[in-house]
């Protein structure tokens, strides 16, 4: 497997690459740069961040859970490489110093790479793009203070060689196939491979079981798999389209969906993650399930030349079970374009980065004060994403009124038999969702219901 | 002058390009091994058998060594002699190490430890609080109690009285650079090692065991942590004795890092506790006498538990004079992790538990906390022309005196407080809030302002010692060496800024070197916010020495009076003539005037009698106020710290940027603790919260929207560095007043008394809303 990428602006070719070796790994091991550190090699922590720039633009990753073939025909720039060729500080590195963003240094190399990357992508919402890197030392409060006093300044004209470096790199790798149907065939024909899109979850595998994986084919090439189809009156998402991605078009089409993507990883995950893994890998607390499944959303599974639809919700069939065919994969999910009822509500023990407790998601259709539809979801209250059936009929045909939503509250307890765990006591989990449906019922009455909108 | 200036941290160029060099950074020569432990699967047990088959024939393996296999002693232990490296017959908890493995790769390594086999005679874990009460596992023979007055008598007589209990959790120290250490085998058997510690002369001490050689075959190096907070004082000795050990059977040079996985099941915590309490006061809110007993979960080994329960009954008063008390202290033995160090040592812990007393006093007779609390202050004790509205005792009678008889000399909390309540507006703001309350009926506000004082020194006096080595080289460029470690506090520059000063060069003129047991011997840990006390302290000592040496030589050169030579601005003058420092070190060497010189310094004025609880433990106290102002989701325990204004006392700050910097993030630390860092273990003793994807310490959006931040220049009236104050941990207790803060809103709820326990997670905070309204 050959791969090729550009490091701190230099070409790399790498012949006989490992395919699951991790960046993280490969830079301080085998290249010797050691500014690029491990903080706990899953993705967590973002001590590990890198720049990636690629023709979406400049991003930070997570290097301890990216593998070499997924940076093929991209640009890589660690903390080594930000600083000018005569040692100029970029300006973040710069505003670091001045504004005493470091106290042990640890966590600073992915700051400083993250902060890079949103400076260069013009980007001012530093709480967001920072969640995903934690300092134990300062309280953040001085590297907010070093980003605001460097959003202002030009990018530097030395990083701009990463935006040419890329042009026309395309030469294919087998186990990379560069459309949907190169890899459908190559799937069915390999039902026991491995497929990677952003490897948030698959390289925990590598890095934390320390699994060998069987025959990885990574997906990031495959561009007709990252595509939205936007015509008519529902959005096709294709399954490689990244969290970030995701992040963007919802923010047009269904905020609180938004919102909920917002909080979902990190910015270092969003980049890498897509829905199609999310949705795949069938985990109940993943956070897209619960809100498609609010949304009605159609997903579409692929085996060679064979496509099917099921509504997601049957897609899950029981606790790390789901309705795919060895050789399957999913292709793409659809959903409706308007649904101004649609709130999602993600409930966790941080607001950012942290696996939702419960999710739930809201979708009632009420005309002249009667409920004529009601799909409530939730991640987190049983052994796959679920609908709350006995609350959704309790309303139905009801007034939509708060004793038809005690009646619903009351009902849902006879939905779900949640699990305790170290996210939540079962107690909590079925309390919190009943409360949230009260959430909705205050929200959309007028209600302010949300403490991240609150000032002091 | 260097000192009290804002410079940057010495490394912040070098973190922020990456160049800075942290211990699995160094490089080593070819051919170095890595290191993983195979664990204990079980939280107590025989050992049974060990087949170590498969780990041997592993890829990459070279050796494995089990605790049969250690040449000497097979002990960790910073205390008691009962930790030790591998388990040899008795398994105490989930994660114990049991084997070595040596081999090429840090990934083999992990891979072939967990390819052991072991099986056990299991035996009844002792998890919890209540398992070890029950089973009177405990470290001492039974509790510690100190007291003062007529607690039991006072609380009876009392006009009002209250009872509680408050449950407060662990806390993940959470370094970002996990554990490390480097050993390097050296000719004739002597050993370098490079550690990820905050106590290098005890890695060196515990290498030198293991390896039966005197301390003066190891020698230790530290430049710098990736964080430590308490987490690095004992925990890094098994990693630094197991490359030792390693690195000596296979004449190879051995690193061992931890996976953060393992680096959270391995190693020790905070302590968390269970702190009962009976308190009696007046329609006031006047405390006439409070009866503490605390419970504290130590963990399998005793490491260095008993002066952290010390440490939480020397802060069970904190800021408030207790005529009658008495606090009784529990150190239970449990099948978990050790619990260590961690920043305040005990101390937020004690703190916690009357703050709490406090609220609950204040909850009882409808007051506001603010003004129950400040009604039990100590009187302050400022110089006479100095005004305070809480009155001044200096001049008028004797000290008032802590629980544990220990004079307060120099309490300023009165004046701190008003400044504090007015900066912030304070009371505006709780009207404010009020208002808020009423007109809505889903979220709450709540706002809280505590006061800390924490207790300065190693309570263990013959620790509070510290050395130095200082060097001017004939060209004028100084090198400082001195005990303490770097491990982002900025300890270094703080300290460089005093050599500075000594010399009058510019602090760029002084190299920083990293930490050496071969330069400064017998160090204590840098720990109990003592770094700049202490070391700062002995190189003034040493920089004094060699200026001594050059203003007599030059004063002899000119036949001047030594006294009227200066060091400043990088000039020394000497009457009318004027030299550059370099030119003076030039001189003073070709005349053959001494250019080194080591520093001492010992802290004065403590003893402290810990089995009786009396005299004085702490040099002074450092103190602070803040006030946090939180929302919370009465739906679902949600919430979020909207603002928070926090007056801190570092005496005359060595470099208010870096002061200000331990602040604000020991206030979010603290916060951490007390919010959302939840540690969660399983009835078999496994820590299920072992990775930042189940164990969540604050992000960059959990700060508070709002957080002012500022420096009580007050000094210190004892005769410390430059007048300055530790700084390390006291902010961290800065975090309760989020806590309080939210026990404010949930408060709102209902009428029974929003006993809120720590850490506040949503779950518990929706918990707590029940309890009040249900008047509990």
């Amino acid at each position: 497997m050959s791969i090729k990428f550009l490091l701190n602006g230099e070409t790399v070719e790498l012949p006989e690459a490992n395919p699951t070796v991790t960046l993280l790994d490969w830079l301080r091991e085998t290249r010797n740069l050691k500014g690029t550190k491990e903080g706990c090699n899953e993705g967590d922590c973002g001590a590990c961040s890198v720049m990636v720039t690629d023709r979406s633009g400049a991003k930070a990753l997570n290097a301890c859970i990216l593998f070499l073939p997924q940076l093929h025909g991209k640009a890589v720039r660690t903390v080594e490489g930000f600083a000018g060729p005569d040692g100029t500080l970029h300006p973040v590195q710069d505003a670091m110093v001045e504004n005493h963003g470091s106290q042990c240094g640890f966590c600073t190399p992915g700051f400083i790479s993250s902060m890079v990357a949103a400076h260069t992508a013009g980007r001012t919402d530093h709480d967001v793009i920072l969640a995903g890197n934690l300092c134990r030392c300062t309280g953040y409060a001085p590297i907010i203070r070093a980003a605001e006093a460097a959003q202002d300044q030009d990018a530097p004209d030395w990083l701009s060689v990463d935006d040419e470096g890329l042009q026309g790199e395309t030469s294919s790798l087998v186990s990379a196939p560069e459309t949907v149907d190169a890899l459908a065939e190559l799937y069915e024909a390999n039902p026991n491979a491995t497929l990677i899109a952003g490897a948030t979850d698959v390289g925990l595998w590598v890095t934390k079981q320390l699994r060998d994986l069987e025959m990885p084919i990574f997906l990031n090439r495959c561009v007709d798999l990252q595509l939205f189809d936007l015509s008519g009156d529902t959005i096709r998402i294709g399954a490689g389209v990244t969290m970030a991605w995701l992040y963007e078009t919802l923010s047009i089409y269904h905020p609180s969906y938004a919102e909920l993507i917002r909080r979902y990883g990190s910015e270092q995950v969003r980049q890498a993650a897509t829905i199609g893994g999310n949705i795949a890998n069938g985990s109940p607390i993943g956070d897209n399930p619960p809100a498609l499944i609010a949304l009605g959303a159609t997903l579409h599974l692929r085996k060679g030349d064979t496509q099917r639809d099921l509504a997601i919700e049957d897609f899950f069939l029981s606790y790390g079970k789901q309705d795919r065919a060895a050789g399957e994969f999913v292709e793409a999910v659809t959903i409706p374009k308007s649904a101004v009822a649609l709130r999602c509500y993600k409930l966790s023990k941080r607001f950012d980065q942290d696996i939702s407790a419960v999710c739930g998601c809201f979708n009632v259709k009420v005309v002249d004060g009667k409920v004529i539809s009601a799909r409530i979801a939730f991640g987190g209250m049983a052994g796959i994403p679920m609908r709350a059936a006995k609350a959704e009929k309790a309303l139905v045909g009801q007034p939509w009124d708060q004793t038809h939503i005690d009646q619903a509250v009351a009902a849902m307890a006879d939905d779900f038999t949640p699990l305790s765990d170290m996210r939540a006591s079962a107690n909590y989990r079925m309390q919190s969702a009943q409360n949230m449906l009260r959430r909705y019922f205050a929200e959309l009455s007028g209600v302010e219901t949300s403490v991240l909108e609150v000032t002091a | 002058m260097s000192v009290a200036k804002p410079l940057p941290h010495d490394a912040a160029k070098l973190h922020v390009t990456g160049a800075a060099r942290y211990v699995d950074d160094i490089p080593t020569p070819s051919g170095t091994l890595s290191l993983a432990f195979g664990q204990s699967e079980i939280a107590h047990g025989e050992i049974t058998g060990i087949d170590l088959s498969e780990v041997r024939h592993a890829a990459g393996v070279i050796a494995v060594l089990t605790a049969d296999e250690l040449p000497f002693d097979n002990d960790v232990s910073p205390s008691a002699h009962d930790e030790p490296l591998l388990a040899k017959g008795t398994v105490h908890y989930v994660g114990q190490p049991i084997f070595l493995v040596v081999a090429t790769s840090h990934l083999l390594a992990r891979k072939a430890a967990r390819l052991g086999k072991m099986t056990y005679a299991e035996k009844p874990a002792l998890l919890t609080i209540n398992d070890a009460l029950k089973a009177n596992s405990r470290f001492e023979e039974g509790p510690r109690i100190y007291q003062k007055g007529d607690a039991a008598g006072a609380i009876a007589s009392a006009p009002n009285k209250v009872s509680g209990v408050i449950d407060m959790g662990g806390q993940e120290h959470f370094y970002l650079e996990s554990q490390a250490a480097l050993a390097l085998p050296q000719e004739g058997g002597d050993m370098l090692v490079h550690s990820s510690t905050q106590h290098p002369t005890e890695i060196q001490h515990k290498v030198a065991e293991a390896l039966g050689t005197p301390m003066n075959a190891v020698r230790v190096e530290v430049r710098r942590m990736g964080g430590g907070f308490g987490g690095k004082e004992s925990q890094g000795n098994a990693l630094a004795v197991a490359c030792a050990i390693a690195a000596r059977a296979t004449g190879r040079p051995c690193k061992m890092r931890y996976d953060r996985d393992d680096d959270m099941v391995i190693t020790g915590k905070r302590h968390d506790f269970r702190i009962s309490y009976e308190v009696g006061f007046d329609d006031e809110g006047r405390i006439s006498g409070v009866d503490f007993v605390q419970y504290t979960r130590c963990g399998w080994a005793q490491d260095l538990s008993l002066p952290v329960a010390d440490r939480a009954m020397l802060h069970s008063d904190n800021a408030y004079l207790l005529d009658n008390a008495r606090i009784e202290s529990h150190r239970l033995k449990t099948n978990t992790q050790s619990a260590t160090a961690y920043r305040g040592f005990g101390g937020p812990q004690g703190m916690l538990g009357i703050e709490r007393v406090l609220d609950h006093v204040a909850h009882a007779l409808g007051k506001d906390p603010l003004v129950v609390r400040r009604m039990n202050y100590y009187a302050d004790m400022l110089p006479e022309s100095a005004g305070a509205s809480g009155g001044s005792l200096k001049g008028k009678m004797k000290p008032q005196t802590t629980p544990y008889g220990m004079e307060v000399e120099d309490f300023i909390l009165h004046e701190m407080t008003d400044a504090l309540a007015l900066s912030s507006e304070y009371e505006a703001r709780r009207a404010e809030i009020a208002n808020w309350n009423a007109a809505n009926p889903i979220l709450k506000k709540g706002i809280a302002l505590t006061p800390v004082k924490f207790g300065i020194s190693f309570t263990l006096t013959h620790l509070n010692q510290a050395g130095a080595l200082v060097h001017v080289y004939s060209d004028g460029s100084v090198h400082m060496n001195h005990g303490g470690t770097e491990m982002g506090q900025g300890l270094f520059q703080k300290i460089a800024q005093v050599a500075a000063t000594r010399f009058g060069i510019d602090v760029s003129d002084v190299k920083i070197t990293a930490t050496d047991t071969g330069k400064v011997p017998n160090t204590s840990a840098t720990a109990a916010s003592s770094g700049s006390d202490l070391n700062g302290m002995a190189v003034k000592d040493a920089c004094d020495k060699i200026r001594a040496h050059l203003s007599a030589f030059m004063a002899e050169h000119h036949g001047v009076d030594i006294d009227s030579i200066t060091f400043e601005n990088g000039r020394v003058h000497v009457t009318d003539h004027d030299y550059s420092f370099a030119e003076v070190a030039a001189l003073a060497y070709q005349n053959r005037i001494p250019l080194s010189a080591t520093g001492f310094y010992k802290t004065p004025k403590v003893a402290w009698d810990r089995i009786k609880g009396d005299g004085r433990p702490f040099f002074y106290f450092a103190y602070g106020a803040s006030v946090s102002e939180v929302v919370i989701d009465t739906l679902t325990g949600e919430n979020r710290i909207l603002r928070t204004d926090i007056l801190h006392d570092a005496g005359a700050s060595l470099n208010p940027a870096l002061d200000i910097g331990q602040v604000e993030g020991g206030y979010v630390q603290g916060a951490g603790w007390l919010t959302m860092e939840e540690l969660i273990w399983d009835d078999t003793g496994r820590l299920r919260t072992h990775a930042p994807s189940t164990y969540k310490i604050p992000a960059c959006s959990d700060r508070p929207d709002i957080f002012n931040v500022s420096l009580w220049n007050g000094g210190n009236p004892e005769a410390t560095i430059y007048r300055s104050k530790a700084v390390g941990e006291p902010p961290f207790m800065h975090g309760i007043s989020a806590l309080m803060a939210l026990s404010d809103a949930i408060g709102v709820c209902g009428t029974g008394y929003p006993a809120l326990d720590a850490p506040a997670t949503p779950e518990r905070i929706l918990q707590t809303i029940e309890q009040v309204r249900h008047g509990v």
